[in-house]
């Protein structure tokens, strides 16, 4: 794919800053109602990035009024005003789709330490 | 002879692959990006010396010693250097353009409809559900080595024979194709790029014949 590089280039965003799954992000998503455009928050953890280059995409999910709400954006989508790091997740997959089968304390993620 | 009253845009080119970009309401577009810079003009077809009005393209890079006699001559009367590809396009507005004329992609309309024709992937030798897709016979129900049959292809002594045309298995692809009314995304007239929203036929690298739509939407 690296023929298309140079096409591919002016979709990519710089500003995305270093996450995986298992961390909690805000995604601030950019809303537009006829001619007004909002900015809404949706927070929650990260069960998967798939995909690389242009075509990355990250889904996050949260438990929102006892149902489980999951959304998955491209990564580099314009839709996505920025993605804030709230706090980074200790897991040991890549995939955490095991979180879509547990609810309460056990669908929580341990915080990562650094200096362990 | 017949006469042509359409008047043809057209532009050889090279499928370079697909990718996805953002339209200005943030959707994501599957796009097909066609290198079809640098087209050249060498030869004007008119009425009265040809029978019919046509203009003949040139594209690609080539060693000029493997051009082949025929086509070498082509470009020496036209007087460009050498390219690998020569296509007519029949249009009725030919005497417009000049021999030697380089044609890009800025000829199309960012936003109109474009015609692709290429030659699809090969497949091989295909069995009939692939090819012309049959539904084969059922998975279960007792079914024994026989869920991928085509089932009767014909009746008894009357006619005695398979009638020529029966689709069965055999050599599928590499046929050429026109995919109809893709929308033109956008150009990068810099590169020679035409970002089409959609798929085209054939493998990447595959010479590819991009002209405005003939048919409307």
């Amino acid at each position: 794919m690296h023929i298309l590089d140079s096409v591919d280039k002016a979709s990519l965003k710089t500003d995305i800053p270093e996450f995986r799954s298992g961390d909690t992000v805000k995604v601030h998503v950019n809303i537009i109602e006829g001619s007004r455009s909002r900015i809404q928050v949706f927070q929650g953890i990260v069960i998967r990035r798939s995909g690389e280059g242009v075509r990355e995409s990250f889904t996050v999910r949260k438990v929102s009024f006892q149902v489980g709400v999951e959304r998955t954006f491209p990564i580099h989508s314009p839709v996505i005003d920025k993605i804030e790091l709230v706090s980074r997740g200790q897991v040991r997959r890549a995939k955490l789709y095991f979180l879509r089968d547990l609810r309460g304390k056990k669908a929580k993620i341990r915080e990562k330490r650094d200096n362990v | 002879m017949s006469t042509v009253n359409r008047t043809v845009k057209g532009l050889l080119g090279k499928k370079l692959g697909m990718t996805q970009v953002w339209d200005e309401n943030n959707k994501m577009i599957p796009v097909t990006v066609v290198e079809a810079g640098s087209n050249v003009v060498t030869q004007i077809k008119n009425l009265e010396t040809d029978g019919y009005t046509a203009v003949q393209v040139a594209y690609g890079a080539i060693e000029p010693r493997k051009v082949n006699k025929p086509d070498a001559g082509q470009f020496v009367k036209a007087s460009v250097a050498p390219r690998r590809y020569l296509a007519e396009i029949r249009t009725s507005d030919a005497d417009s353009y000049s021999v030697g004329q380089e044609i890009g992609v800025e000829v199309f309309e960012v936003g109109s409809m474009l015609d692709v024709v290429g030659t699809s992937k090969g497949k091989g030798f295909a069995g009939h559900m692939k090819r012309h897709g049959f539904h084969g016979v059922g998975a279960s129900h007792g079914q024994h080595r026989n869920h991928r049959k085509p089932g009767s292809i014909g009746a008894t002594s009357t006619p005695g024979r398979v009638f020529k045309g029966t689709r069965m298995a055999g050599r599928m692809g590499t046929d050429r194709v026109t995919t109809l009314n893709l929308k033109l995304h956008s150009v990068d007239a810099e590169k020679g790029l035409l970002l089409i929203k959609g798929a085209i036929p054939g493998p990447k690298g595959q010479l590819v014949f991009v002209r405005n739509a003939v048919k409307g939407a």
